[in-house]
């Protein structure tokens, strides 16, 4: 039994060995420096904010996270729901929702509702990643807001190395390059654009355990209650995606409850050890898996890589132009969007279609994330609802005096009005049938409309005779005339 | 002489016609067997898995991409199996290969993406430098 163990322990570290994970790993925190700073610099907070947030989320997702090869840190969709928190209360409050945010995923991990997350339609979710990806590159438009043309220029660099560079070599993050010469080019010009260094400080210690200033009042929870619960729903969701995708590509499953949980042991950490919330990175997974890895290692190398070559090289990281880490984020907003959905819009159904397109819309309008994907979900609902709550209500003679309805369809409160419409009862017949097998009573509305029907042929002094009924239906029926009984009536 | 005979698989005309020539080499040698290869790469794993979510579903789909050559390979009465694999489709197939132990690999010179053999060089093209195996390339 405990030789099992280790086994399974080291499969699940060393995924494809020692070498693809250290080398993988390496790769990634490379990659994951821009970001974690653009990151912060959307979110309105110093860039070690984010980059201290990679670190921890990193490394403590090596240990408890539910999907071996996944890599989590400081995220766009985590950092554009933060804005207005940073921007009306401070850092110490974003600190707190932080830490709220993690427990409520805890807690959404304890209770096991990973699960619910597939009431969350697909065309919500693609809706959900391209709207992230649209206002990424909005957020990007600032930067460039009354800048000179050197911004333009250098962006364009940038842009230019990113996609072209991995025609040259794979073996280094492409986005890497691109900021390595940027910076290169300005310093050597001297030319006067905005850097890094510009946004706020940049770590240069280990980060250290901290309580979040902040008064430990009722209001205080008002105010970081909302964002923190928008930041757990989207965190998750992006996670629990990643994971999916992670899943596909390594042709292993995972668990998800695990997963949520161990998202939310990140966030509590990152939180008290002055981090911004994060989630899983679905370009930074893509990334790793490419580079070979499948283990817990890659993410733990990752974390601490990230953070020594920050410590090592703060200096040279304060004069990364900000136009380097435009085209980085142009380029992100470019993958996270899914071309193949913009593609395929015309061959996919219409209620589908415009699903998505609303929770995009909601998400650009409010720029909160949480909210499309709320709209994206009640709207999916009503659609559905509509789509089931269509009868059909086929009937013919039966004897010269006898007339026979045959339903078909799912009654319930929205299909009622439909049922009741569907019958003739001025008809001059002494008989009817009510065939029932082809339908099924949901709810107290559908048993109150047969009741209705059948007390308006009765008042034609017309015999009403219900069939096929299925065990399901017959059995509400029961229940709901025995509750109308108890109340008296 | 050719027992194990890969295909590679997309979907496309020109995998339908490779997979018109695997047959022809199953005819020459007894009990041979066709592994049909099938690449998912990362970019439309994450499209797929956002469109369907559920794995079943998308295994079902991937299959339906390549049902032309299954039904063809079925008529003609081959041994074949389907393999999903994962992974960039030049580098992809090559692994799979070398790794497989096979004695030739059939691969259509042009599959679905156009546009990528032109920006990075063809599929076919690394399979016929890589691959330890015969290969044979269909025009």
């Amino acid at each position: 039994m405990r030789r099992l163990n280790t086994e399974k322990l080291k499969k699940e570290w060393m995924g494809n060995g020692l070498k693809a994970e250290v080398m993988a790993g390496i790769v990634v925190a490379l990659a994951l420096i821009p970001e974690a700073i653009a990151f912060s610099i959307i979110a309105g907070v110093d860039p070690q904010v984010g980059l201290y947030a990679a670190f921890c989320i990193a490394v403590v997702i090596a240990f408890v996270g539910g999907r071996p090869g996944m890599i989590s840190g400081a995220t766009g969709a985590m950092a554009l729901l933060m804005i207005t928190l940073v921007a009306d209360y401070g850092l110490e409050y974003l600190l707190a929702a932080t830490i709220l945010a993690g427990i409520l995923q805890i807690l959404f991990g304890v209770f096991k509702l990973a699960s619910i997350m597939k009431f969350v339609p697909r065309s919500v979710m693609i809706g959900f990643v391209n709207a992230l990806a649209i206002l990424i590159f909005l957020s990007q438009l600032d930067h460039f807001e009354g800048a000179g043309w050197e911004m333009y220029a250098f962006t364009a660099m940038a842009l230019f190395i990113i996609y072209l560079f991995p025609k040259v070599s794979k073996s280094v993050p492409s986005t890497l390059v691109a900021i390595v010469a940027v910076t290169a080019v300005v310093v050597f010009m001297g030319s006067n654009v905005g850097t890094v260094g510009d946004m706020g400080a940049l770590p240069d210690t280990l980060p250290v355990f901290l309580i979040p200033s902040i008064p430990l009042t009722f209001e205080t929870l008002q105010i970081i209650f909302p964002y923190a619960l928008a930041l757990a729903v989207v965190g998750l969701l992006e996670s629990l995606l990643t994971a999916s995708i992670v899943d596909d590509m390594t042709d292993s499953d995972s668990n998800k409850n695990k997963e949520s949980r161990g998202q939310g042991y990140a966030n509590v950490t990152t939180g008290f050890f002055g981090g911004m919330a994060g989630c899983a990175m679905i370009g930074q997974s893509v990334i790793n898996v490419k580079s070979g890895a499948a283990g817990r290692l890659s993410s733990l190398v990752a974390g601490v890589f990230l953070l020594f070559l920050i410590l090592v090289l703060g200096d040279l990281v304060v004069q990364i132009p900000l136009a380097a880490l435009a085209g980085v984020m142009i380029m992100v907003s470019i993958s996270t969007f899914d071309w193949n959905s913009l593609f395929t819009i015309h061959k996919i159904p219409k209620s589908d279609a415009s699903v998505m397109i609303v929770t995009v819309g909601t998400v650009v309008i409010t720029h909160d994330l949480s909210i499309g994907v709320l709209a994206g979900v009640l709207l999916s609902a009503i659609f559905f609802a509509a789509k089931i709550s269509k009868m059909k209500v086929k009937s013919k003679v039966e004897e010269e005096t006898k007339r026979l309805y045959q339903v078909e369809g799912q009654l319930f409160f929205a299909s009622v009005t439909d049922f009741i419409d569907s019958f003739d009862y001025n008809e001059a017949v002494n008989r009817v049938e009510i065939d029932m097998s082809g339908s099924h009573l949901w709810d107290d509305s559908a048993v109150d409309a047969l009741q209705r029907v059948k007390d308006k042929f009765e008042q034609k002094g017309i015999v009403v005779e219900v069939t096929g009924l299925n065990e399901e239906s017959s059995r509400l029926i029961e229940r709901t005339s025995e509750a109308l009984k108890a109340s008296g009536h | 002489m050719y027992k194990r005979i890969m295909l590679a698989v997309d979907g496309s005309d020109h995998s339908q016609r490779a997979a018109q020539h695997a047959v022809y080499l199953t005819k020459t040698t007894e009990n041979s067997q066709i592994d049909c290869v099938y690449i998912v790469d990362p970019e439309t794993a994450k499209s797929e898995v956002l469109k369907y979510g559920d794995s079943d579903i998308l295994t079902n789909k991937r299959r339906e991409k390549i049902t032309n050559v299954e039904e063809f390979l079925q008529e003609q009465g081959a041994s074949y199996e389907v393999k999903i694999v994962h992974g960039e489709p030049g580098p992809g197939l090559v692994k799979t290969a070398n790794e497989g132990g096979y004695d030739c690999v059939v691969v259509g010179s042009r599959g679905l993406n156009n546009l990528q053999s032109m920006v990075l060089g063809s599929v076919s093209h690394k399979v016929a430098k890589r691959v330890e195996c015969p290969v044979m390339i269909i025009k």
